[in-house]
């Protein structure tokens, strides 16, 4: 993956976007779960070896720019349907993970750019009642809980979660990532609620890929996802929690790539 | 000077700390015994009825999932007192508006205790300690934007009188606003907001509030009145003490063994506070750099739960021992930050009891009050 500083940024809809470009070939759109893009290389390099990859870095995450007006997901979808315009992109393989799997299901609900959806782990429907908890609560949880709950091998989690081993700048990167991630999340939490019956209208073929092991939101929640949109099809990822393309990257992008070839 | 009884009004009677996580939050309020609680709570209520007898001023707060205070309404409370006391100015410090959904709803609750009180109301406009964040919902992120609009929406509606404005902001919507009745003081109830660094107090010394700092020592108590005094004199306006406050620990006896040993029971307020660091340093609660820094494990300089209790004590902290000790004490603390106005009392605290909170109001109020009126400000 680019270091960051080589990453130019885009102008696209008043946001200045930090926007990575790997590999050839046909377009993927990967949107980055609500912890950012740390850990994220192997996954996008497997992808880059077949698509070209676009990885933006969301409104207020990375370098990206965070305008004071930005304060929903709805703001990050408008700036990813400028982006797909500007670059003039049609069948768009999109794949979302986590917070970026809702951006990616409100992007496929309205740009018929989109040729097909793939969501991993992803958030952002209501399943049950009020007092259920769909979602952990992130925001309340220690470090040592997110390791347990977000990943299948506490150990990877615990290495994942410990803050002060990363570098100043990946540190400063971290601070703007969780910020961001609690302006677009905090309430409601992670979701609108209206998704799940809007969701029918998704045209695109499907992917839904969720860890067996995640404890953030369950694989129930991800069959409850996947049969929302018509058509989809339901894949665990064993051996994996929360965050599948981190702790199984060749698995989930095997996964997505076979699912895009077929 | 003027000075007020504070009390958090905590329930002190958990079990040790080593059994759970956070005394806030996520500690079970099944540890209360109801009974307890209620005969606390009228110990309280006595207390502040004493400060009015003594003079004193009354100064209460709110917290929410805590056993460090069982205030989670203080707008009740300021309207229980301003019914039991007569004399006595109430600050309620105060009103955490960056958490409260409908400022409408807070200029109504304050306009009704200013009117109860007949203008004895000080309304306490504070954006609230990040473990409230959790215990609110309330989003960690613009809280300073939000404060400052629901600050703006709250003064109209005490302001205006000739029927329903319109507000339609960016975090508050209401569009027929006309609260009944409105307050008392004319043209408004006083308004005090806290801070605690000086990048924060431009903006209170631009509306002439009174600012109010909690706890933050000599030299920060000194910064972010310099803050406040510099930016008064950039406006070409004068500071006056009374727009000064500082909160410290202050416990008063016949001695100054007895002054120490009461101010250490007030330390409870200081060391009974374990909270994790995801409801201490939620994101976008502070600075990304300080966030950084509390991952580094640096302490902000405005940190002093780890200091000794004479270190407190010599930063100014904590004032304790017998009334000529207190008295020279705060004369030193008066000249070192440049003086102030207001000294906020924290004078009860976890198990300080009934008989040794009262006795050190009264020498408080009798014997170090009266030396220090040479420095009452000419603002009240």
């Amino acid at each position: 993956m680019a270091a960051a500083d080589d990453v130019p940024l885009r102008p696209v809809g008043g946001i200045e976007l930090e926007l990575r470009e790997l590999g050839a070939g046909r377009p993927l759109l990967f949107l980055h779960p609500e912890t950012g893009l740390h850990g994220h290389g192997p996954v996008l390099d497997l992808l880059a070896g077949h698509r070209r990859v676009l990885v933006p870095s969301h409104p207020g995450f990375g370098r990206s720019s965070l305008p004071d007006w930005v304060d929903e997901v709805d703001d990050v979808v408008y700036a990813y349907l400028d982006l797909l315009d500007e670059l003039d992109l049609t069948d768009v393989a999109l794949v979302g993970c986590s917070l970026g799997g809702w951006i990616a299901c409100e992007l496929a609900l309205r740009s018929p750019r989109i040729g097909a959806l793939a969501l991993v782990g992803s958030l952002g429907i209501r399943v049950g009642g009020p007092e259920d908890r769909d979602i952990h609560d992130v925001f309340a949880s220690s470090p040592a809980e997110l390791a347990r709950l977000a990943f299948h091998d506490e150990a990877e989690g615990a290495r994942f979660f410990d803050y002060p081993s990363r570098t100043d700048e990946e540190l400063a990167i971290t601070a703007r990532d969780q910020e961001a991630a609690v302006l677009y999340g905090w309430e409601p939490y992670f979701c609108d609620p209206k998704l799940r019956r809007r969701l029918r209208r998704v045209a695109a073929p499907t992917l839904v890929l969720w860890g067996a092991s995640d404890g953030i939101a369950s694989p129930d929640y991800g069959r409850a996802l996947a049969a929302a949109i018509p058509g989809a099809r339901f894949e665990l990822v064993e051996r994996a929690g929360h965050f599948p393309q981190l702790e199984r990257p060749d698995a989930v992008a095997t996964a997505v790539l076979s699912f895009l070839e077929a | 000077m003027q000075a007020w009884h504070f009390s958090e009004t905590a329930y002190p009677y958990l079990p040790d700390e080593s059994t759970y996580e956070s005394v806030r939050v996520t500690l079970p309020n099944g540890l209360i015994d109801p009974a307890k609680a209620a005969d606390l709570w009228h110990r309280y209520l006595d207390e502040w009825a004493y400060a009015d007898e003594l003079g004193l001023g009354i100064m209460l707060n709110e917290h929410h999932s805590t056993a460090t205070c069982m205030d989670p309404c203080a707008p009740l409370i300021a309207a229980v007192l301003a019914r039991e006391t007569r004399r006595s100015d109430i600050l309620l410090l105060g009103n955490p508006i960056a958490n409260r959904r409908d400022p409408v709803r807070v200029a109504e609750e304050m306009a009704l205790v200013d009117l109860l009180s007949r203008g004895r109301l000080i309304c306490g406009l504070v954006r609230g300690v990040p473990y409230e964040i959790s215990a609110t919902n309330s989003m960690p992120l613009r809280m300073s934007e939000r404060f400052w609009e629901a600050h703006d929406l709250i003064l109209k509606a005490w302001t205006t009188h000739d029927g329903p404005f319109s507000w339609q902001g960016r975090y508050f919507e209401h569009r027929q606003v006309n609260i009944w009745p409105r307050p008392y003081t004319q043209p408004h109830p006083r308004v005090w907001i806290t801070s605690l660094t000086p990048s924060s107090v431009a903006r209170v010394a631009d509306h002439g509030y009174t600012v109010a700092t909690f706890l933050v020592g000599r030299d920060g108590a000194r910064r972010v009145f310099d803050a406040y005094r510099a930016r008064r004199t950039e406006l070409g306006l004068p500071t006056d003490d009374g727009q000064l406050a500082y909160a410290a620990l202050v416990y008063v006896g016949d001695t100054d063994e007895e002054g120490l040993a009461g101010a250490q029971k007030l330390m409870w307020y200081i060391r009974a506070n374990k909270v994790p660091p995801q409801f201490n340093n939620p994101p976008g609660y502070s600075p990304a750099a300080a966030r950084v820094a509390a991952w580094r494990g640096q302490l902000p300089a405005s940190a002093f739960a780890h200091r000794t209790f004479e270190e407190l004590i010599e930063n100014g902290v904590v004032f304790a021992g017998n009334p000529d000790t207190v008295t020279a004490a705060l004369r030193r603390f008066y000249g070192d930050v440049g003086g102030f106005g207001h000294l906020m009392i924290m004078g009860q605290a976890g198990h300080l009891e009934h008989d040794e909170t009262i006795k050190s109001m009264r020498l408080y109020a009798e014997e170090v009050h009266p030396r220090l009126q040479d420095l009452v400000p000419a603002v009240a």
